[in-house]
């Protein structure tokens, strides 16, 4: 038996801060919606930024690690097609250049994809951040806008003492058939009559289940949690009963009923939950059921247990602070469904691209400056300093972590916003420096000078084909955020 | 660092300044030759005696072609300047230095703007490519900010302070209601102002100013030259300019309750002029009261007021027409709107009227009645902790 462990090292989530109550749905449009919530990217939010958040997660809980030498970044939703979307996350986490970005596009399956690559990139001795994101929409009242959700998952994988889940065995069923597909450049998705991709999917995932507990010489007794994933609900619930767990690790998705179905970063979002709570020495089925199956079966190790200590946040925190009053008109207008009469102002222009390689510490890494004569801090950062004048003294400093303090704000009813008003403030950080920038995530009515904002990575507008991307402040404590029972 | 001045060696001997607003039956070109015009009959000359032009335009044309072509002048120097919103009072600065370093004998400024062909409500400009990292916040946005910051520092209640904006518009339009050459020529009602739309946190509609097209002129002799042209010459007494180092949005130590580029200008400008109480020496100010925070701070940074006590004596009517100190007799950019590149030569033309006692007399300023002798114009450009700053002081009298 080897002495280094290979597997998960790190692992974060993003919940975004809106769920849509689809009750909201029903009123609107008179039809059946369901029960409870889905999460919702907001309109500055699109999949790279959500995997951003995800993977800033994931990689504070090992600050003083080696970072990874690759990121695999999986969605159906790309913000951008041609180019590779996870080169801007990759400078949004300042991994060092040498560091490869590969995007995993398309398809739904694309997300266990990226997690085997992570894992294979980890036996072979390459640490890998597998990072899976996705904004789920469908036609107004559909089956994939009620039962979507957004989010992301990241996970690393690597070797050595940190390894807190090792994969004991896995396998994967593939085959070519129509269950469900879209055509690059439409927005919707299109799905065969459900019963057949049931009779398609579900021997597919019993193959590849059989294989897997061979593989890891276990039988479905040792399962612990059990996590199927899929857009195919009907198809998942019958492989769940196939795998004949024990009855309590059939509960083991909390996530997926109250944000909704993320799709490439379902899995991930379950799976992160489950190792929230899981307990040393358990096992963990995973089974993502797309065009085919994809098994893992994971082991916690005992690092499990000292986890709890370096992570951030967990999944379930995440969900405790969302905000569900948002109106199903705003929800229809973020995802470009509503087309709303625009503010009477000129578009914004677009970036330079020249500017933004020159200034890519900044405006992705959000990486300030410091001067080594007199200590003051530089957002953005400056040559000369404003404070004793000296040139080129300068060390840089990553801020993307360091809370701030609002010293004074406004409610911009002028200016250009995919989702007026703007709320703009001025942020003073601690340890120094001061920025104006965005506020998002924040309740107008319920701020104030002196409140606590820490920064997030997010989309600022989209102008002629470009999207510009920055950082924003939200409020440390979320404004806004229900009671929860 | 040496600002020596030129206080008393220039005059202008005439001026022109075209009605302001909605021009939609006039281009840039028509509004540079009305101005011209006016300011070449108001001097008694004609426009082949002027030697060299300072034209100030932010956004309407570019290049002295802007000016030469529509006034077919003959192979005359023409300089385009520009400085956000201080652009006109930067091309009657630079001609002024030009006459008084003896280069010329007579020279024009010349500023216009024509906003009104955008398609918009409000400034719009471009600027160089950038990162996309700079948000951008709408002006009104930029100046709202000044207000929670204000009140925060001074203990001021917010609905006291909302009061204070409200009393500077509803003067301004006062004094453009007596203006014929105003946008807005008509008087509005507190109440009006106070319920305004909002456009940016506290800050409605009303605490705006409006935007228009228009355009003002001056001619600038030597000062010993003046009485050859007309026996109420004005004379430049100070010319003050800074562009501040922008750290404000940086600087934790900024607090966004002045304006420290207006305090540099107002303090070199009266060492210039050998003014050393400005409350108690100077007439009558033309202050850029962009939004009507504005205003309340420049009281302060101009020496006015004393620090956290504008609030108070706007509200008390202090810079009323017929207070100590009149600020923007002429109705100011709340009245006039603002054609960035001929605000800061309107200004100075409100202060040739009134100094020369050629006002109407239900806008006169009683200060000049009561013996004082200066009139002070003033520009900021650009937003709280980055911007520039005019303060000129003119007088019409020697010494």
């Amino acid at each position: 038996m080897p002495t280094t462990a290979t597997g998960i090292v790190a692992y974060g989530t993003y919940v975004p801060y809106w769920r849509l109550d689809r009750a909201a749905i029903a009123a609107t449009l008179g039809v059946p919606a369901g029960k409870g919530t889905r999460a919702v990217a907001s309109y500055d939010q699109d999949s790279t930024t959500l995997g951003v958040e995800a993977g800033r997660i994931a990689m504070a809980a090992r600050p003083d690690a080696n970072p990874p030498d690759a990121i695999y970044f999986a969605t159906a939703s790309p913000a951008y097609h041609e180019k590779t979307n996870a080169t801007a996350i990759h400078a949004a986490l300042s991994l060092r250049p040498g560091a490869g970005a590969y995007d995993f596009t398309g398809a739904v399956r694309s997300g266990h994809g990226a997690m085997q690559a992570g894992m294979d990139a980890a036996a072979a001795g390459r640490s890998a951040l597998v990072i899976t994101a996705d904004v789920r929409t469908g036609l107004p009242g559909g089956p994939d806008e009620t039962t979507g959700g957004d989010g992301a998952g990241a996970f690393w994988f690597g070797q050595g003492p940190d390894v807190i889940a090792e994969p004991i065995g896995s396998a994967s069923t593939s085959e070519e058939f129509l269950d469900r597909w879209r055509l690059p450049g439409s927005r919707v998705a299109q799905v065969w009559e459900e019963r057949f991709g049931e009779y398609a999917l579900v021997p597919l995932a019993e193959a590849a289940i059989t294989e897997a507990f061979k593989v890891a010489g276990i039988t479905a007794d040792a399962v612990d949690h059990l996590l199927v994933s899929g857009t195919h609900a009907r198809a998942a619930g019958r492989v769940a009963k196939s795998v004949g767990a024990r009855p309590e690790a059939l509960a083991a998705d909390t996530v997926t009923p109250i944000i909704g179905n993320s799709g490439t970063a379902q899995a991930s979002l379950a799976l992160a939950a489950v190792l929230d709570r899981a307990e040393a020495g358990q096992v963990i089925m995973t089974v993502s059921v797309a065009d085919g199956a994809d098994v893992v079966i994971w082991r916690t190790t005992d690092q499990i247990a000292t986890y709890a200590t370096r992570r951030r946040t967990t999944v379930a925190a995440q969900i405790a602070t969302g905000r569900s009053d948002l109106p199903y008109a705003t929800f229809l207008t973020w995802r470009g469904i509503l087309d709303r009469e625009p503010p009477r102002r000129p578009d914004p222009d677009r970036l330079g691209a020249p500017v933004a390689l020159r200034r890519e510490s900044w405006k992705f890494g959000f990486s300030a400056s410091r001067c080594t004569a007199c200590g003051t801090r530089h957002l953005p950062p400056a040559r000369v300093c404003l404070r004793c004048r000296v040139t080129d003294q300068m060390v840089p400093e990553v801020l993307a972590d360091v809370p701030g303090t609002i010293a004074t704000f406004t409610v911009d009813r002028l200016s250009y916003s995919p989702s007026p008003p703007v709320l703009a403030a001025v942020i003073d950080f601690d340890g120094g420096g001061r920025l104006q920038c965005e506020l998002t995530d924040a309740d107008p009515t319920k701020l104030a000078v002196g409140d606590r904002v820490e920064m997030t990575f997010r989309r600022l507008f989209t102008s002629a084909g470009i999207h510009n991307y920055f950082w924003k402040a939200r409020p440390v404590t979320p404004t806004g955020a229900e009671e929860e029972n | 660092m040496a600002s020596n001045g030129i206080r008393d060696r220039v005059a202008i001997i005439g001026m022109g300044c075209t009605p302001f607003g909605e021009h939609w039956d006039k281009g840039v070109d028509d509004l540079c030759v009305d101005s011209a015009n006016l300011a070449v009959s108001s001097a008694g000359i004609e426009i082949d005696d002027v030697d060299a032009f300072w034209l100030g335009t932010a956004s309407s044309g570019i290049s002295g072609l802007t000016l030469s072509k529509p006034l077919k002048l003959d192979y005359k120097p023409v300089t385009r300047v520009e400085n956000f919103c201080a652009t006109g009072s930067e091309a009657f600065r630079n001609a002024c230095y030009a006459v008084a370093s003896g280069a010329y004998d007579m020279v024009m400024s010349l500023g216009v703007e024509k906003l009104k062909d955008s398609g918009y409500s409000g400034l719009t400009g471009s600027f160089p490519p950038d990162d996309g990292s700079d948000i951008p916040l709408a002006p009104p946005a930029a100046f709202a900010l000044l207000a929670p910051a204000y009140a925060d520092r001074y203990g001021v209640d917010q609905s006291e302070l909302k009061e204070v904006f409200t009393r500077i518009a509803w003067k301004n339009h006062h004094n453009g209601s007596l203006n014929p050459l105003a946008q807005y020529r008509k008087e509005v009602s507190k109440e009006t102002i106070a319920c305004s739309p909002l456009v940016a946190g506290a800050l409605g509609i009303f605490d705006c100013s409006g935007v228009a097209d228009g355009s003002a002129a001056a001619i600038i002799v030597r000062a010993e030259d003046a009485h050859r042209y007309t026996e109420k010459p004005l004379y430049v007494k100070a010319l003050s300019f800074v562009a501040g180092p922008a750290t404000g949005t940086m600087d934790p130590e900024y607090g966004y309750i002045s304006f420290p580029e207006v305090v540099r200008t107002a303090a070199d400008a009266y060492s210039q002029a050998g003014v050393t109480d400005p409350r108690a020496e100077i007439a009558m100010a033309e202050v850029h009261d962009c939004f009507t925070p504005t205003e309340m701070i420049l009281m302060e940074d101009l020496g006015f007021s004393e620090r956290g006590q504008a609030w108070k004596d706007c509200l008390a009517g202090a810079f009323d027409l017929d207070g100590e100190l009149a600020v923007n007799p002429d109705g100011g950019l709340k009245s006039f709107g603002h054609p960035v590149g001929a605000s800061g030569l309107r200004m100075l033309y409100e202060c040739w009227l009134q100094l020369r006692g050629e006002a109407p007399d239900a806008r006169r300023v009683q200060a000049i009645d009561r013996g004082r002798k200066l009139g002070l114009t003033h520009n900021l450009g650009g937003w709280p902790g980055a911007c520039v700053s005019f303060v000129a002081l003119v007088g019409n009298e020697l010494g």
